[in-house]
């Protein structure tokens, strides 16, 4: 439920969202890589579902998608690997991310349903705007599970009312119009853009696209409520595969170490 | 399903066709597409947005495109057709076009909508290359620079059409993720598109994407149907009693089926690509082979697995060479106005050559396919019925292709 959403923004310090894609390099390697995530001290994990088209994302995670569908990674197996996870750690919040298609295939009440009864707290899918709510979002608010609305730079002022409209767990803020992974944006920018959101808003705002390092992930949680970081832990993955664990905890420790320490400057 | 009182009068405010179409884009594009929504409502309405597509469709492309009535091709097809039967073939010649084929229509519409936008770079994707090079023609028409995707799968196929591209002043991409091919090449110009926002302009060049997407490349294509439609009453007295277009996405067959859709007596068929057969995976017929679902921007039907992923099409045509269709095609299908079929690679092959040596006509290998609908249904109807076909694209680019299939070294 998204109580464990709203607990993960409420511990004193900015919660570190951190991404893997599910499967990758394989189903049964992830929930070694997600424990990692925990053991590293993330406050949130975001377990990406691989989809044969990720239009919203950069080189490292469309690669880490394809990684995990040559390896064989079906929709059971993301849903398997959220329900071992759930019950390994009945505390972390979990949040799916995605694309339309591989959610809406069985139905929307389906994939709600499935993702509920795994213990998901909330979903993203990058490729449903507010004007197409009505593909997933009733489905998802009747099983309790929170739908993750994401702003942009080019989400302006007569906008964002409609994105928090039914927006639960948090607001996702897309520091630059682009794609995952690549450029980070001005420091400057995001936390004009926190400030904008948070006004217009209750929810917790997180920031991500572009944080690679602990250095930015602390800058970030200067002006933000929440950090999240994905490529770069992908890239990890990239590297060592089955042997990641080790390297993501500790990559993982960094920026966590850096975000707490953010606010105390 | 009931029939509505008008089959034209789609899609609704947002988007939809039926349970089809939509606006499934990232966020980061959302108030871009209201944007272009809101400035091709005005476009739509002012008479000199009209006056100077109309002038560029009449001076630049050619307009209006011949209607060809093709007797040795009909009398070819009556041969061991039963007794009476085999219809009078007609063809609508957007193959005579420049730059090849029906794809320059859209573009022309789409850069006077950028550069009304005061948008200053352009972007494409494209499969065969027409669609590319139709892209590529409008922008140095018009001075804007551009960037073009394209599959390095299909960069490999189609030289000829990627140094034309080149030759026109574009930057050709090679995309290397997914199969390499149009579908992966759609992804990379929406990566472009999301980084670019400020100041780029996607020309999508099928009636597919986000709305209004489909609905502005099926206006701007609509020139065909209508044309046709003027042209038939005036050469004939009536309506053709069946129009016929292949469908990759669909941009020719929608512009050429739209302005006859409130007319009963006139049946439609639209040709899907059946590649090595629908009994296969090697094919690209998302009506026959597919199942609704939503990518690029738009709910429609998908060749897909039972998880979602899409699936890769196959065709000898790289121009049908698609997992999806326009959702207006989606639409039409489920409410039954229009018919639709597939040819096979072989099929095309086949009717490729009989045109060439009934007319005189080297069709892409696109139209080729429709062309082995029509003369699978011409068999079937009397002498005095007419078939209006969409000869929607030239041969020129294909006969390497063509060439390669029939075992000849050129």
């Amino acid at each position: 439920m998204t109580t464990r959403l709203s607990a993960a923004f409420a511990k004193g310090h900015p919660a570190l969202v951190a991404f893997v894609t599910a499967g990758d390099p394989t189903p049964a390697a992830t929930p070694a890589i997600l424990d990692a995530i925990v053991a590293g001290g993330a406050d949130v994990v975001e377990l990406g579902m691989p989809f044969t088209d990720p239009m919203a994302d950069g080189p490292a995670i469309q690669s880490a998608n394809i990684r995990s569908l040559a390896a064989g990674t079906r929709t059971a197996d993301v849903l398997a690997i959220a329900k071992g996870f759930r019950a390994r750690h009945p505390d972390v919040p979990l949040v799916l991310m995605g694309y339309a298609n591989p959610m809406l295939r069985r139905g929307s009440e389906w994939f709600a349903a499935e993702a509920a009864t795994a213990g998901v707290d909330g979903v993203i899918c990058v490729d449903i705007p507010p004007e197409e709510d009505d593909a997933l979002g009733p489905a998802l608010r009747a099983a309790a599970i929170a739908p993750i609305r994401l702003a942009t730079p080019t989400t302006d002022a007569a906008r964002i009312g409609e994105v928090l409209a039914g927006a639960e767990g948090f607001l996702y803020y897309v520091s630059v119009a682009g794609i995952t992974g690549l450029q980070q944006a001005a420091t400057g920018s995001i936390e004009e853009a926190t400030a904008r959101l948070k006004a217009a808003t209750d929810l917790p705002v997180a920031v991500g696209f572009g944080i690679r390092t602990p250095e930015q992930a602390a800058a970030v949680a200067r002006v933000a409520d929440g950090v999240v970081v994905g490529s770069a832990i992908v890239d990890l993955v990239a590297q060592h595969g089955a042997a990641a664990p080790a390297p993501v905890a500790a990559f993982v420790r960094s920026l966590a170490d850096a975000i707490a320490a953010a606010r105390k400057e | 399903m009931n029939a509505p009182n008008s089959f034209r009068t789609q899609p609704d405010e947002r988007g939809h066709f039926g349970q089809f179409g939509g606006r499934f884009v990232a966020e980061t594009l959302m108030p871009l597409i209201l944007d272009l929504d809101r400035e091709y409502r005005a476009a739509k309405v002012d008479p000199a947005f009209r006056a100077e597509f109309d002038d560029l469709l009449e001076h630049y492309v050619g307009r209006p495109s011949p209607l060809y009535h093709a007797e040795r091709l009909s009398a070819a097809l009556r041969d061991g057709a039963p007794e009476g039967m085999g219809a009078q073939v007609w063809f609508k010649r957007d193959e005579l076009n420049h730059t090849g084929a029906h794809k320059i229509n859209n573009c022309l519409g789409q850069i006077l909508l950028a550069i009304r936008m005061g948008k200053t770079r352009i972007i494409a994707e494209t499969g065969a290359g027409q669609h590319g090079v139709a892209t590529a023609a409008v922008c140095a028409r018009f001075g804007l620079p551009c960037v073009i995707y394209m599959g390095a799968k299909d960069v490999e196929r189609q030289q000829p059409n990627v140094f034309r591209m080149k030759l026109l002043g574009a930057e050709v991409r090679p995309v290397t993720s997914g199969a390499q091919t149009l579908s992966d090449a759609m992804n990379e110009g929406l990566r472009d598109w999301v980084a670019n926002v400020h100041d780029t302009f996607y020309i999508i060049g099928t009636a597919a994407g986000p709305h209004p997407y489909p609905e502005l490349v099926r206006d701007f294509q609509s020139v065909i149907g209508r044309e046709a439609r003027e042209q038939m009453m005036a050469r004939t007295g009536r309506l053709p009693d069946l129009l016929v277009a292949a469908i990759g996405g669909g941009s020719n067959a929608i512009g050429l089926f739209h302005p006859f859709l409130d007319d009963p007596s006139v049946g439609m068929l639209g040709v899907e690509a059946a590649g090595h057969g629908l009994e296969g995976s090697e094919h690209a017929a998302s009506l026959a082979g597919g199942f609704p679902g939503v990518l690029h921007g738009n709910k429609t039907y998908l060749l897909q697995d039972e998880d979602g992923q899409i699936a890769e099409g196959h065709s000898i045509s790289a121009g049908l060479d698609y997992p999806g269709i326009g959702p207006e095609h989606a639409w039409l299908r489920d409410i039954g106005r229009v018919e639709y079929d597939s040819a096979t690679d072989a099929e095309a092959l086949d009717a490729f050559q009989l045109l060439c040596r009934t007319e005189g006509i080297i069709p892409a290998l696109e139209p080729s396919h429709a062309i082995a609908a029509v003369a699978r249904r011409a068999r079937t109807m009397p002498q005095d019925a007419i078939i209006l076909a969409n000869l929607c694209g030239r041969g020129d680019k294909d006969i390497f292709t063509v060439a390669n299939a029939l075992g000849v070294a050129i």
